[in-house]
């Protein structure tokens, strides 16, 4: 039984790495298919709409942790063994994506109907409506609850060690198995994330007010 | 003894002195109308007699109770004096009869018949009895304030404050509070009423006064201030018209 | 390449499946309603103590906030017992659920009470009433009917938090699924026979919450006001 020392530290430090590069890396692959998922919620096929609100509501109504083995075991019934980084990303990208596609698209219809009206009474056609007028003030709106959800993701990746990926929660959970000292290291892993997560909040809430001073209320 | 008593009272919010030095002195069954322009203190002075508002220094003593912040003290003087705001501020989750038998129930602790008994007499009183079970919501901005009126009356005060009661009103409505206000006036209730209804303080209220800036400006009997104002602020505040 | 799912193996473990969802209903039925209790007595506790209470709550709150479940289940589960505290998995897993949603549903609840206009405070305050009846009788239940929706969210997350505690062997669905795996060899057909469970455990409670919330805070009675801010676009 070793205590916890320095190199355990640093052991947990390298892990909280790889968690914040997990945590852009699903972030990044998820934007594009949220953005891609609000598109098709939005579009004017009923098809493409229905289908994105079933994968939305599913994604939405099972633990992330269901999502993580639903991918990992899906792929590799097809004979894919991705190595657990690669996993845990894709994994993590799928659940990202339902998640901004909501959020992105509550944006867009928060934009105030008489955008709308105003833009078509200037005879621009419904992509022009989009890339002009609507998705600029929709980008601001989603800035608070996007940052938002970002602090639900770094505090998600703390569940892919399923797939043999050592992250910090892991890293912390090897140092206890090693030291017995349960109360400083998982007070050192908490303090970690608290330090990633609770800037990230302050921002999202500071990125509410602004709008709300913004908008008038 | 008197009901109201005010002795010099100064109030200041930050850096604004909003009273500077008010006294006033209102006998039991008076009635009382304040008016004045907006930032006269008119609203401040009357929300200091109920305790809403604290003021630095001066005393206030209202129906044998004499004002300081200590809570329990506070509330039972609150038993005894009743206020009415302008934004009427019913409670929407409770229905109008649960709305005025809430306080003389737990804050008093009445029985629940009595309670009920005194809730629908109060409603009677106001013209509302029809509408004990309905919930603010539905009713009109007239009625809602009427409602109002009955819950301070449930609690059977001695003085009874009007804070610009009828200023949120449309003015077809007003006619059914101002109405509910005379009767209360005729059956002796000690009132003091902020106000714009200018014909109503000349009717009604026995005593009317004038505040400018923070300070009492003139005051005497309804008849003589309206009809020979002394100062020139009152009277440019008068020829005006109502704000 | 043919792919062969059998399922046989998965279903001859119903039984396991069954307390799995007994298990995984009781601790979150558990957690909300100890946690929401909790949550009640924080809001109160901050708005009628002073200052000093409510940083003492907002701090509880930020540190629950800001870090994994997981990490907090680990602290509860493997840190209690050193202080003398016997704790089984179940027992740890209820706790930190509890504590968690606590924190969530303070800073909602908070929200809805703070959005109460002060003018119904002073109206009740000028009936006579105490800060703590105005609490309990006017503020409170408004402010729970703005935030029903909110705090609806957040128990269903808890639901599907809950299979954090398979973690620390706890044999709700998600710690079933992990053993039936290690039996059958089955992972496929067992995850998605869990994830569909999931799904309809969810989706009823949602469907329970909406329930719940119609008819404890009935729209008639003019309780909550909740700003349509829906663009009426199509």
């Amino acid at each position: 039984m070793t205590t916890f020392g320095w190199p355990e530290f640093l052991f947990i430090l390298r892990a909280a790495a790889w968690t914040l590069l997990l945590t852009v890396v699903a972030f990044a692959i998820g934007s594009l298919g949220g953005g891609a998922l609000a598109i098709m919620r939005l579009s004017q096929s009923r098809f493409l709409s229905l289908a994105a609100r079933i994968y939305i509501l599913i994604i939405q109504s099972i633990p992330v942790l269901m999502v993580l083995f639903m991918s990992y075991y899906g792929l590799s019934l097809f004979g894919i063994e991705l190595p657990a980084f690669f996993a845990a990303s894709a994994s993590l990208a799928i659940y990202v994506s339902a998640y901004l596609a909501e959020i992105w698209r509550g944006s867009i219809e928060s934009v105030p109907f008489q955008q709308w009206e105003a833009s078509s009474s200037l005879a621009l056609t419904r992509t022009q409506q989009y890339r002009y007028v609507i998705i600029p003030q929709a980008i601001r709106i989603s800035l608070p609850p996007t940052v938002g959800f970002l602090v639900q993701l770094v505090k998600n990746t703390s569940i892919v060690s399923v797939v043999g990926f050592v992250e910090l929660s892991r890293a912390g959970q090897l140092v206890n198995n090693a030291t017995f000292r349960p109360f400083q290291v998982f007070a050192a892993v908490a303090a970690i994330y608290f330090l990633i997560c609770f800037p990230l909040s302050r921002l999202s809430r500071h990125l509410e007010g602004v709008m709300h001073a913004r908008r008038g209320h | 003894m008197p009901a109201v008593v005010i002795e010099d009272v100064h109030k200041r919010f930050g850096s604004v002195e909003v009273l500077k030095g008010v006294s006033l002195n209102v006998e039991a069954g008076q009635v009382v109308a304040i008016i004045g322009r907006s930032g006269s203190g008119k609203s401040t002075l009357l929300r200091c007699i109920n305790g809403l508002e604290v003021c630095q220094s001066g005393r206030i003593e209202v129906a044998g109770h004499v004002l300081d912040q200590d809570p329990r003290r506070l509330r039972e003087l609150r038993k005894d004096v009743g206020i009415v705001f302008q934004s009427y501020n019913l409670f929407p989750h409770l229905t109008v009869g649960e709305n005025i038998m809430l306080a003389p129930r737990i804050a008093k602790g009445l029985e629940a018949a009595d309670v009920r008994k005194l809730a629908s007499d109060v409603l009677t009183q106001v013209g509302l009895s029809e509408k004990f079970d309905s919930y603010p919501d539905n009713l009109s901005g007239g009625q809602q304030q009427r409602v109002a009126i009955a819950r301070s009356l449930a609690m059977q005060p001695k003085v009874m404050l009007f804070d610009e009661v009828t200023s949120a009103l449309d003015p077809e409505l007003t006619g059914e509070v101002l109405i509910v206000m005379e009767n209360l006036a005729r059956g002796g209730m000690t009132m003091l009423l902020v106000t714009h209804e200018m014909s109503f303080a000349r009717n009604v209220a026995d005593t009317t006064v004038f505040m400018h800036q923070g300070k009492i400006w003139e005051a005497g009997a309804s008849s003589e201030i309206f009809a020979a104002p002394k100062t020139i602020e009152l009277k440019s505040f008068l020829s005006a018209g109502t704000h | 390449m043919r792919i062969q799912l059998q399922f046989e193996p998965v279903i001859a473990e119903l039984d396991l499946i069954l307390h799995g969802i007994l298990l995984t209903i009781g601790l979150s039925a558990g957690a909300i309603i100890l946690g929401s209790a909790l949550a009640i007595l924080l809001v109160g506790f901050k708005s009628l103590a002073g200052r000093w209470a409510g940083a003492l709550v907002d701090t509880y709150v930020e540190v629950m906030r800001n870090t994994p479940f997981l990490v907090q289940l680990f602290m509860i589960f493997f840190g209690l017992p050193l202080l003398g505290f016997r704790m089984a998995g179940t027992e740890a897993a209820l706790l930190a659920m509890t504590l968690n949603l606590a924190a969530y549903s303070t800073e909602i609840i908070r929200a809805g009470v703070d959005s109460i206009h002060k003018s119904q405070t002073e109206a009740g305050l000028s009936l006579a009433l105490t800060r703590l009846q105005v609490f309990r009788y006017i503020v409170l239940k408004p402010a729970f009917a703005r935030v029903w929706p909110a705090l609806s969210s957040q128990f269903v997350l808890m639901l599907l938090a809950s299979s954090i505690c398979s973690f620390i062997s706890v044999p709700e669905l998600s710690g079933a699924a992990a053993i039936i795996e290690q039996r059958t060899f089955r992972s496929f057909e067992t995850y998605i026979i869990v994830t569909c469970t999931y799904l309809l455990l969810a989706l009823s409670l949602k469907a329970l919450l909406f329930w719940l919330g119609r008819r404890v805070f009935p729209p008639t009675s003019g309780l909550a006001r909740i700003e349509a801010k829906r663009s009426t676009r199509r």
